[in-house]
């Protein structure tokens, strides 16, 4: 098979994010968002930040893969894009799988790059912040994929923004209690590899189900 | 391409079944009948982008595809559209020269979201000179074209089918060409 379909469909995905507004400004909008107004709504005792701010963070970093994958499909759909990659040879499965990876390394990964910075605003120690590194990037990956399916199962359906956290926030669960505990105890801990482990599922099982999604959502 | 015994259901109404197509070298077939008879349907199990609901569809190549969505991202100017295709299709054609038959040399690197109608709809019609190939399945392609637009494409369409190329196109009386054989849904 050849490799262009599928670079071609990662620059598109990219340049298509860049240009929707779902680019840098989203998910550090999220994150600062979320990093200023906590310490104002909870007081700024260094106790108290450093238990919840990690949690705080995830709840940015899934609510911001929501929001940018709410019209991934749905505008390849309306546009007619979908109906002429659905021709491709190269198989719909992986150009979902490149669509969905181009938005997290446009919207996840700069989250992932930021974590030294809000983990200090947070009173995060020191040496958790290459384990909260690994974990958000390993994490936010897993959101996106799901948080794929689901938009390409929503993808003809109006407004579908609820349908999709409807859809892909129970799939985020175990993804989140894991990646929660690697931030705590880091690598040694079990809990990283099933973060891991949730990653690498989501990795085999979610292409084909976006792929059979957007199929059904272009006939 | 051959279809045999196709049929499409829309809801509780049986659009059409027991439909045979054939479509052979050099044939320019058009598709005709009233608004929601089924010509769409027919192109898109045509295309394999709807699955019949009965018979199947025998393809003997590739084709390409103009629907009345053009396919065109919003943020895609006319150049990065068909340099996109020509890319992911290996395809050689020189974006330049085709622009310049499109007469899209203008807005050439306008988003698409700004283009006029027509403007958008040559830009789709471009990715038919990228690359070579037997069959093109168009539907209502002289929509929005302005008339030195559509007496281009009848050429484009008519040379297509000189060279043995085979055509399948919903199309309304009014376009200016000439189908070999009319197919009434």
């Amino acid at each position: 098979m050849r490799a262009a379909p599928i670079r071609r469909s990662f620059v598109q995905a990219v340049m298509e994010a860049w240009s929707g507004g779902a680019g840098l400004l989203l998910p550090v909008g999220f994150f600062s968002g979320t990093a200023m107004l906590v310490p104002f709504a909870l007081g700024s005792a260094p106790d108290v930040l450093s238990d919840i701010g990690p949690g705080m963070l995830w709840l940015a970093l899934a609510l911001a893969s929501l929001v940018t994958l709410e019209r991934v499909f749905q505008a390849d759909l309306h546009d007619g894009a979908l109906d002429l990659w659905v021709q491709e040879p190269a198989a719909i499965s992986l150009v979902a799988l490149t669509k969905t990876l181009a938005h997290w390394s446009v919207s996840g990964l700069p989250l992932v790059l930021l974590t030294p910075l809000y983990g200090l605003m947070f009173q995060v120690p020191p040496e958790t912040t290459l384990p909260a590194m690994a974990a958000f990037g390993l994490g936010g990956l897993t959101f996106f994929l799901w948080g794929g399916v689901a938009a390409a199962l929503s993808a003809s359906v109006a407004r579908g923004g609820l349908l999709i956290a409807l859809l892909a926030l129970p799939l985020y669960l175990p993804t989140l209690i894991f990646g929660g505990l690697t931030v705590k105890t880091g690598f040694e801990d079990s809990a990283f590899l099933f973060l891991l482990a949730s990653t690498l599922f989501a990795l085999g099982v979610a292409p084909p189900a976006m792929g059979a999604a957007l199929r059904l959502a272009a006939d | 391409m051959q279809g045999h015994g196709l049929g499409a259901v829309r809801g509780e109404r049986i659009l059409f079944s027991g439909l045979n197509f054939t479509l052979g070298a050099g044939e320019l077939v058009a598709l005709r009948g009233v608004n929601g008879a089924g010509k769409t349907t027919l192109l898109r199990q045509l295309a394999g982008l709807s699955q019949p609901q009965a018979g199947r569809v025998d393809r003997a190549g590739r084709h390409h595809w103009i629907s009345h969505n053009n396919g065109l991202k919003a943020h895609e100017t006319p150049r990065r559209h068909l340099m996109h295709w020509a890319r992911v299709w290996g395809s050689s054609a020189g974006i330049d020269e085709v622009l310049t038959m499109l007469r899209l040399k203008r807005p050439a690197d306008v988003p698409c979201s700004l283009l006029s109608a027509g403007q958008k709809r040559r830009t789709a019609l471009g990715r038919l000179l990228l690359e070579v190939r037997p069959v093109w399945l168009l539907d209502e392609p002289f929509n929005a074209l302005d008339a030195e637009g559509q007496a281009w494409l009848g050429t484009l369409m008519t040379d297509h089918c000189a060279r043995g190329g085979a055509i399948v196109a919903a199309l309304h009386a009014a376009a200016p060409i000439t189908p070999v054989r009319e197919f009434t849904l």
